[in-house]
């Protein structure tokens, strides 16, 4: 067991990339990435894993990074808004974040981003009801949810909603 | 590009090579009067300073000069002055300016107001740039000015089908006088080719792909990090602190002690930063801090419970202040055909904008250099200098996009802190973060309000008569920031006999503006209660509204803020009514059974009109669901980019929903704030947003303003209207529940 608080070796792979740092194991990957990797697109918005403005994903999952303590994840795979659009999903998700002007203040959409991308890698045509499911940890404070629903309608037909 | 442009107070062009190989030119105009904000000029004459770049490959950069919140601010000014510029949208570049209002002109996100400051002064910057080409490509080619036209970044003249771009003349054109900016001609609306359309946020592309633009994204070399322990309590003070145990662990630069002298005058407590070489270290060495806290030595019973104790004895009283005395409304209340009496009230709410607060600074050399997410800057650049004792002159502030404001950033506490701390770590950048806590903790809350309303009724069914006791926060008999009462609140200026009072109470709680301020909580009190008199007036609230207005007509103004127009009120009531299928009375027969309901509500704030109709299904009769919005607006004559005019109307909708049925609510137990995160203080999410909301803008002949705000607070109002048709019961009280 890694010894709380003592920097230890964790090579994780970030966005295709073998990425080692040493670090307190304990520190979140929301803060390894924004500080130890230099990748400040993913953001922190609660800390408690209530607001979803750090989410990437994970070995294909929407992850929270502020409740992922980075030792715990040593050998995984992260991608993040910063590689997300080389995948095809999340490509046609950032082409219709971007088609319907989704972003307000643009805070949040990191993370929303990366949720819908993990959505439709999952769910490739998700109803109404799944994407609501699916997108309800992620809070938007500019309230752009109309649009949110829209482009993940549009990413999952290649049409606009 | 360079983000600095020179301050030419005599108004010519100046020429300047940036970078080597980029040709500037600043156009500097005067500040015209109708653009001044109030309090900007400071008595002298302002000027305001856009900034058009054109580089030898026809590249034009436009400086935007406002702080970005979300409200598409950094796409719309620029797109001012490309329209009368004449440029190639598709080909403009945009670069934030720096702070400096003595430069730009007003550089404040708040109020609704950038657009009616902007209108005039934005378009004739661009106008002027365009009339200097125009003579510079005169006099290259031997022809008169006035036979030459131009064309998405080309001088064109007709006569000859000569076609030149702009960077042809753009050395010559710097070289000459600027236009009077009074008088420059500008497009007629009918020429418009870029306002009126569709364009997309500016940033959109980099916010998709995760690029750094905000404020907690600056990274700076030999940047160090802070996070701080403010009083837990507001007017608190550090009697103690051992440090001793945070100062050994690996990381930590230093403790910095925030003195209250120093930064309470600008609405921050007692606090220790502590500084690391990450903000996770800073973060984790804060919880060793051993510090000791006292109360505000004037003590009192400041929570919650005894505040609303104490209002619901105050509201049986008389108000202590007069806000407004029309006619004898005692008497036209006794001789009233009918009288309506309620009471409502609303919470403390905190701004909860998704990035928390932060800033960074650096001082050096006795100059201080801030990158800080502000909605006023200007301000918070004295504030700081006061802070730190240096000349407003020393500062530097650069302008990062700010993740959310809704009102949080008007007050710079945050700006301060960092300030502070930077002072105590010369020579390295420092970047102070909040957590989330810290944030909900130390915000400038939207004041909790009660109120009193009678209303008396003719025997035709008009209003007679109104009075309201409103009994919030304040000292000196003055009310605090954001408890005021408008003595023109609706509809004051339309009844014969009306007493609007209030009563002030003291409390620790740092108060500030929220979106839609004021309006928020008067739309929810006085269209909630409208509608309760529509019903003993025996019709619906539009019905009650179109009696009270009356003919079209533009009502005396107030000392501050617009006047009203009645008629423009009737036009989008009307518009709303009709694009909903409005038909009075309960939105479908037997909606006890189905639990559906449909309701309105009207309000005139930041000189927007704004009427609104929400349908609602009360689910299992506990949970409201607001299932589709119809929304009716007019800001005036032009809306200037209706694809992000659309957003902000949709966005401020759905906050409104937020404040109504989310559950938000601020208490105070014993001087401090209980709610911590979002869990205890849940913002709305997606699976609560109604299906649709449906947006019709109302031209009218006045000049365009603002959309940041004015169609939030109708919505609040029109839900609990519609929950009272769905289930015969009035929710007086937000949040609202129904539980």
């Amino acid at each position: 067991m890694p010894e709380q608080g003592v920097p230890m070796s964790v090579t994780i792979t970030v966005n295709g990339m073998p990425r080692t740092i040493d670090v307190d194991p304990d520190k979140p990957l929301l803060w390894a990435l924004r500080e130890d990797m230099k990748l400040p697109g993913t953001k922190f918005g609660c800390g408690a894993g209530l607001c979803g403005a750090c989410t990437v994903m994970m070995d294909g999952d929407a992850i929270r990074a502020c409740q992922t303590p980075v030792g715990s994840i040593a050998g995984k795979a992260v991608t993040t808004i910063e590689h997300v659009a080389t995948t095809p999903v999340g490509r046609r998700v950032s082409e219709a974040w971007a088609a319907l002007d989704v972003p307000q203040c643009g805070y949040c959409q990191a993370g929303q981003i990366m949720s819908a991308t993990a959505l439709l890698t999952q769910i490739p045509a998700p109803t109404p009801e799944q994407i609501d499911g699916a997108m309800s940890g992620n809070i938007c404070r500019c309230a752009t949810y109309l649009r949110i629903r829209a482009a993940i309608a549009k990413a999952a037909t290649g049409e606009a909603a | 590009m360079s983000t600095r442009v020179h301050l030419d107070r005599r108004g010519f062009l100046t020429v300047s090579l940036l970078g080597g190989t980029a040709l500037a030119f600043d156009a500097c105009v005067p500040l015209s009067a109708q653009g001044a904000e109030q309090g900007a000029g400071q008595g002298a004459p302002g000027v305001l300073n856009a900034f058009v770049r054109i580089a030898p490959d026809n590249a034009i950069t436009i400086g935007a000069k406002n702080p970005e919140i979300g409200q598409g601010i950094r796409t719309m000014l620029p797109m001012l002055i490309a329209e009368e510029l004449d440029a190639d949208w598709a080909q403009v570049r945009i670069a934030q300016t720096l702070a400096d209002d003595a430069v730009y002109g007003p550089q404040v996100a708040g109020g609704s107001r950038a657009t009616p400051v902007n209108w005039l002064p934005m378009r004739r910057v661009g106008a002027a740039a365009r009339q200097m080409i125009l003579n510079a490509a005169a006099a290259e080619w031997g022809v008169e000015a006035a036979t030459l036209t131009t064309e998405r970044g080309h001088v064109v003249a007709a006569a000859s089908g000569r076609r030149a771009p702009y960077a042809a003349f753009a050395v010559r054109a710097a070289a000459l006088p600027a236009p009077d900016m009074a008088t420059v001609p500008l497009k007629a609306a009918r020429d418009f080719r870029i306002i009126g359309t569709a364009q997309p946020g500016v940033d959109t592309p980099a916010i998709v792909a995760g690029k750094p633009l905000f404020g907690i994204d600056t990274d700076l070399p030999n940047m160090v990090h802070a996070a701080i322990a403010i009083s837990p309590v507001f007017g608190g003070t550090i009697t103690a602190l051992d440090d001793a145990a945070v100062r050994a662990i690996p990381g930590v630069v230093a403790v910095v002690r925030l003195n209250s002298g120093l930064a309470a005058a600008n609405g921050a407590d007692d606090a220790v930063a502590v500084v690391a070489d990450s903000w996770w270290t800073a973060a984790q060495a804060r919880q060793k801090l051993a510090i000791a806290w006292a109360p505000p030595a004037a003590g009192g019973d400041h929570a919650t419970a005894s505040y609303e104790r104490t209002a619901a004895t105050l509201l049986d009283g008389e108000p202590r202040h007069d806000l407004a005395r029309i006619g004898d409304a005692a008497a036209a209340l006794k001789g009233a055909h009918r009288v309506v009496t309620a009471r409502y009230d609303y919470p403390f709410l905190a701004h909860a904008t998704l990035e928390p607060q932060n800033c960074t600074a650096l001082f050096a050399d006795g100059k201080l250099e801030l990158w800080a997410p502000s909605q006023a800057p200007a301000a918070g650049r004295k504030a700081t200098a006061r802070a730190l004792g240096i000349a407003p002159e020393a500062i530097t502030i650069h302008m990062p996009r700010i993740g959310g404001g809704f009102g949080r950033r008007l007050m710079n506490d945050y700006m301060v802190q960092a300030a502070l701390i930077a002072k105590a770590v010369p020579g390295r950048p420092v970047k102070l973060l909040y957590d989330r806590t810290d944030d909900i903790r130390h915000d400038c809350y939207r004041p909790a309000g009660w109120h009193r309303l009678t209303a008396g009724l003719d025997a035709k069914g008009a209003i007679a008569a109104i009075t309201d006791h409103f009994v919030s926060f304040g000292h000196d008999g003055e009310p605090a920031i954001a408890a005021e009462m408008s003595p023109f609140e609706f509809p004051a200026q339309l009844v014969p006999a009306v007493h609007y009072g209030a009563t002030y109470m003291p409390t620790t709680m740092p108060t500030g503006w929220l979106r839609a301020p004021t309006s928020n909580a008067m739309a929810f009190t006085f269209q909630g209660f409208l509608d309760e008199v529509a019903l003993a007036a025996g019709c619906d609230l539009p019905e009650l509204l179109r009696r009270t207005l009356g003919e079209p007509r533009t009502l005396p103004p107030p000392e501050r803020g617009a006047a009203f127009d009645t008629g423009r009120a009737r036009r989008v009531i009307d518009a709303v009514c009709t694009r909903a299928g409005w038909r009075g009375g309960r939105a479908t027969p037997g909606g006890a059974k189905t639990g559906k309901g449909r309701g309105f509500g009207f309000y005139f704030s930041h000189a927007g009109y704004f009427a609104e109709v929400v349908d609602i299904t009360v689910v299992d009769k506990t949970t409201i669901r607001v299932d589709k919005v119809w929304v009716a607006g007019d800001v005036g004559s032009h809306v200037i980019n209706p694809l992000n005019a659309v957003h902000q109307v949709q966005g401020s909708v759905i906050d409104g929903i937020a404040q109504a049925l989310a559950g938000q609510k601020i208490d105070v137990v014993a001087g401090a704030v209980a709610q911590e995160n979002f869990g205890d203080f849940p913002l709305l999410r997606i699976d609560a947003a109604p299906r649709a909301v449906d947006v019709t803008f109302v031209p009218s002949d006045a000049a365009p303003t603002g959309l940041g705000e004015p169609a939030l607070p109708p919505v609040i109002p029109a839900i609990a209207n519609a929950v009272f048709d769905a289930t015969g019961r009035r929710l007086r009280s937000l949040p609202l529940r129904l539980a």
